[in-house]
């Protein structure tokens, strides 16, 4: 039988027209979202642009104005109670008990699930092994330092070892190190199978982990795509040029075929590889621009929205 | 069946965190048995010679030991306004809230942590007097009733407490309920004979829930008839927890719905 599926099945989350207004303010204004089963998406975007909104109403803490969505194949609106029992969520706020221990927190949680007493405890030690903090198993949590209390609740979330997982900014005001270490988890996580959307502010951490990106801003999704071909929009790498005179802009804008603000000693434009770099200077120098420093940067986030709201203008 | 006893099971879960926490904690420790000890100390020894009780006949600890048992007991009832206000602000409410329980063993189980605790306070506080000379002369019928009506009354203030807690919007205002609480005894016949105070200020202790709650403590302690008091003070604790608990229900839910 030649039957393409196309059933809801396949993304373990799917989401149509979502919108949410707190009061006045129109938080989402028709958010469509999908995560095949078995994939990381990535939903990035600025502070206060609707992720943490989306994220609430996708396990089912909020509901929303308008739209559907479903999640595991259940309704999140008629549903919830179906929808918790195959959902695990990290929120940003510290969702452990600080005044617990590691192992106490988890085997709280463990025995709300309705694990046995010895049950419980089993799977306490094996998510505490799982998440490296074994060793900080018996202090309590305030004790902490902030990438251990990510992992624990991380962790917190596994208990139930549930098949699709919502990370809610899980690496915000973490150090490097501690990021790195969060980002190892998560992959093993998604190697084993989970489904997992992470909301975050950082192009980058969509770019290491995730299968698909979704950008959202002003509550609007604005881009949906693999994180190579928005890098490929994006362009790879910034170039930063600082003219010795800023009357040349205009000049360097002719050269370079970009429109720039007149008088601007300072230029930033998307390379795509060294070749391009090249070229860029070279084109510079023949039209006898000069050029007083050079800076190469990765693109940030700004980037990411200027390019994508410049293309929808 | 098999969900009532699931829910018991999340209710004693929940109850065992708390406690913990409060064990950990050195401001409870000093509210639930510190502080107990020292208000019956002040009393005793500080205001007590300079009191007198009145048409009562009494020793001034044996008039006073039955306020400073619901000073102590309903000081620590009232924080669980902060427990639950800490609870629902934070993102402990959320992972609660995607775990198969029921919502409302979350409040509850502060509330039974909250008896617990403060009928131990009551505790050290009676010991306290004992250890300055208090001679109580109940009978074991009489002393069942002293911690029926103790925990009743620290029941009615954890639900009340509750609702604050649910009311209010920070941790710091849900705090604020503790000073009712404490300031509700000296505005009644347990500190000292109402008989004593201006007009205003008689009738509102003569018809505030303390003086009734009062008077049959201190009846049961020394071994004498309740008379109608303890009718009173059974339908003033009945009457807040009734009203209490459907409202902080109400407010839970409204909280923590989608």
């Amino acid at each position: 039988m030649n039957v393409i599926h196309s059933t809801p099945f396949t993304d373990a989350v799917s989401a149509r027209g979502l919108t949410k207004s707190f009061g006045a303010t129109r938080v989402l204004t028709g958010i469509d979202l999908a995560v095949p089963t078995g994939t990381l998406v990535a939903l990035l975007g600025p502070n206060g642009s609707g992720k943490t909104t989306t994220v609430r109403i996708l396990t089912t803490l909020l509901a929303p104005d308008a739209g559907t969505a479903t999640v595991g194949g259940h309704d999140v609106i008629r549903e919830g109670v179906a929808v918790r029992r195959v959902i695990g969520l990290t929120s940003q706020q510290a969702t452990v008990d600080g005044l617990l221990t590691g192992r106490e927190n988890l085997e709280l949680f463990a025995g709300l699930y309705h694990l046995g007493g010895r049950q419980a405890r089993r799977r306490a030690e094996e998510l505490l092994e799982r998440f490296d903090l074994a060793a900080a198993a018996n202090r309590r949590v305030g004790t902490y330092s902030g990438g251990m209390r990510r992992r624990l609740d991380l962790a917190a979330s596994m208990v139930s070892a549930p098949r699709i997982l919502f990370l809610d900014e899980p690496t915000t005001g973490l150090d490097p190190r501690s990021r790195a270490e969060l980002w190892s988890v998560i992959r093993e996580l998604l190697a084993s199978g989970t489904t997992i959307l992470l909301t975050t502010q950082y192009l980058e951490e969509a770019d290491q982990l995730a299968d698909r990106v979704v950008v959202i801003n002003g509550g609007r999704v604005v881009a949906d795509d693999s994180p190579a071909a928005l890098k490929r929009q994006v362009g790879a790498e910034r170039l930063v040029l600082r003219l010795s005179r800023a009357e040349d802009a205009p000049r360097a804008g002719a050269a370079l075929g970009t429109p720039v603000d007149a008088d601007a000693a300072q230029l930033t434009l998307a390379v795509q590889g060294p070749d391009h770099l090249r070229h860029t200077l070279d084109a510079l120098h023949r039209a006898g621009v000069a050029v007083e420093h050079v800076a190469l940067r990765t693109p940030t986030l700004d980037d990411v929205f200027f390019e994508l709201t410049a293309a929808a203008a | 069946m098999s969900g009532v006893l699931t829910s018991a099971g999340d209710l004693r879960r929940l109850v065992v965190r708390d406690l913990r926490r409060e064990l950990r904690v050195l401001d409870s420790l000093i509210i639930n048995i510190a502080m107990p000890v020292i208000i019956m100390v002040l009393f005793v020894y500080v205001f007590g010679g300079a009191i007198t009780t009145g048409s009562s006949g009494l020793a001034y600890i044996e008039f006073v030991a039955p306020a400073v048992l619901l000073m102590s007991g309903g000081y620590g009832a009232a924080l669980t306004a902060v427990n639950i206000a800490d609870d629902m602000t934070g993102g402990m409410i959320d992972r609660f809230r995607t775990l198969p329980i029921g919502g409302w063993v979350v409040p509850a189980g502060h509330v039974v942590a909250s008896v617990v605790r403060n009928v131990a306070a009551c505790g050290f506080a009676l010991a306290a007097a004992v250890i300055l000379g208090y001679r109580p002369d109940a009978t074991l019928a009489g002393w069942a009733l002293v911690l029926g009506l103790v925990a009743a009354y620290v029941l009615a203030m954890s639900s009340l407490a509750v609702l604050w807690g649910l009311l209010v919007r920070s941790t710091q205002a849900a705090g604020a309920f503790s000073f009712v609480v404490l300031f509700l005894p000296y505005l009644s016949d347990g500190v000292v004979p109402a008989e004593t105070m201006p007009g205003v200020l008689r009738d509102f202790a003569y018809n505030q829930p303390i003086t009734p709650i009062v008077a049959t403590l201190r009846a049961l302690l020394l071994g004498e008839p309740v008379g109608s008091s303890g009718v009173v003070a059974v339908v003033w604790l009945a009457g807040v927890v009734l009203v209490s608990v459907p409202v902080a229900a109400v407010l839970f839910r409204r909280r923590t719905s989608a």
